[in-house]
């Protein structure tokens, strides 16, 4: 039986050093973060800048585009201030999330405290540029408008608690569909194996478990987009608070 | 090399939690195994400064300048086509009154002389009838001076040819006086 736990095991490669009693080690999942960061800085790097852009150089152009756009449509054109770690959180998740689907690597989103770290992130940057750009207008993100005052405290409360467990859902989500679409794949390509080790009739049998991990392979495609995408987005509508917070 | 981190620090660090993973079948659930945090905590923020710093010095500058250029490119050259039509417009346009302004001179200049022609035609015509009218009269004229002398060469050639028959008659001329009355009084009896 094939461990589906397994491919998110983190190996130790070498150790970097001690903080206090812990040990820093550099793991496989280091060297994929480091992998999705050397990726995207060739791509970026590499791409020409012709006039008429080639394939390669319209991937990355759009790409820009893409994410400017996400910023300016649901955070404004004040957002592109925000553009670089926009444009750094979308990619690092996305690319880490397509390397990821190649058989045998190891998919950085699948571990909760990177998403959290990025949620964190996300959080503290709304949390201390709301403040620094608003000053104490920053409150007025918990107290909407146009409100009766019978039911305000309650609005208040309401909205306080969605605002502290924002970082938990932006990052439960991540975490939460590459790890639960991970598992799928590997639940169904191991039937592959099993059945195919059954002798004919398994092997026969063995067919549909394969078209379903070719079929979940190209949705884990789909998905690996989509939530770089949502947590964008997400991160987007966040930083939107930060610079408009009246609702 | 390969062994497990969480396992690692696991058995080195809690026992009870080393406990737990080795009764889990060596590993627990890896995501949530608290032991990796801090080393991945370290790799994603090198990994990430290092994204951040590349991508807002480097890879967005230079992406954005080929757009920005690009972009420009494009407005100068919609702009200088927009310049092009406007110009062939108006050269269109100028060439429409020039030739506006040729046709209504060539219909004038076809007018004037077609008015002039019809002029020298009818001062023509009207010196040719009334030199005619001249030529007519003329001939009138001398047609009636021709029947006048005729007439009076028929008085002289009756008288001369009644004067020879009364000779031959009588043998003796008679005298020219009463043959011009007889020929006189027989001329105004027919005429």
């Amino acid at each position: 039986m094939i461990d589906p736990i397994h491919q998110f095991q983190l190996n130790k490669i070498f150790t970097i050093g001690h903080i206090g009693n812990q040990e820093i080690v550099f793991t496989n999942s280091s060297a994929y973060m480091l992998l999705a960061v050397v990726l995207i800085a060739v791509m970026m790097m590499a791409a020409g800048r012709a006039l008429v852009p080639g394939r390669f150089q319209s991937v990355v152009e759009l790409s820009y585009e893409f994410v400017a756009n996400t910023i300016r449509t649901s955070a404004g054109s004040h957002g592109m201030t925000f553009f670089p770690l926009v444009f750094s959180l979308f990619m690092f998740i996305f690319v880490s999330n397509i390397v990821g689907i190649i058989p045998y690597t190891f998919t950085v989103a699948s571990h909760i405290i990177v998403t959290f770290a990025l949620a964190l992130l996300v959080f503290l940057t709304v949390i201390i540029y709301g403040f620094y750009k608003n000053g104490l207008k920053f409150f007025k993100l918990f107290v909407p408008s146009g409100i009766p005052v019978v039911i305000l405290p309650l609005v208040v409360v309401i909205e306080i608690i969605s605002f502290f467990s924002r970082p938990i859902s932006h990052s439960v989500r991540l975490f939460a569909n590459m790890l639960a679409g991970h598992v799928t794949l590997k639940v169904f390509a191991s039937f592959v194996t099993m059945l195919g080790a059954l002798g004919f009739v398994g092997k026969v049998g063995a067919l549909l478990p394969l078209g379903l991990t070719v079929a979940l392979t190209g949705l884990e495609l789909m998905v690996a987009f989509l939530q770089a995408y949502v947590f964008t987005i997400l991160t987007c509508i966040y930083l939107n608070d930060a610079i408009h917070p009246g609702h | 090399m390969a062994e497990s981190h969480g396992e690692a620090k696991g058995g080195e660090a809690k026992g009870t939690a080393s406990a737990h993973t080795e009764a889990d079948g060596g590993h627990g659930f890896p995501p949530f195994s608290k032991e990796t945090f801090p080393s991945q905590i370290v790799s994603l923020v090198i990994a990430f400064v290092a994204l951040y710093v590349i991508v807002s010095r480097v890879a967005l500058p230079k992406v954005g300048a080929v757009i920005d250029a690009r972009q420009k490119s494009i407005d100068g050259d919609l702009a200088e086509a927009q310049r092009l039509k406007d110009e062939s417009e108006a050269a269109m346009k100028a060439y429409e009154s020039e030739l506006a302004t040729a046709r209504a001179r060539a219909q004038a200049i076809g007018a004037e002389t077609r008015e002039k022609l019809a002029a020298s035609s009818d001062a023509e015509r009207k010196a040719l009838e009334d030199s005619l009218a001249a030529k007519l009269a003329a001939a009138e004229t001398s047609i009636a001076t021709t029947r006048a002398t005729a007439m009076s060469n028929v008085r002289g050639i009756a008288a001369d040819a009644a004067s020879a028959i009364v000779q031959q008659l009588t043998g003796k001329a008679p005298a020219a006086k009463t043959v011009e009355a007889a020929v006189d009084a027989s001329l105004k009896g027919t005429a």
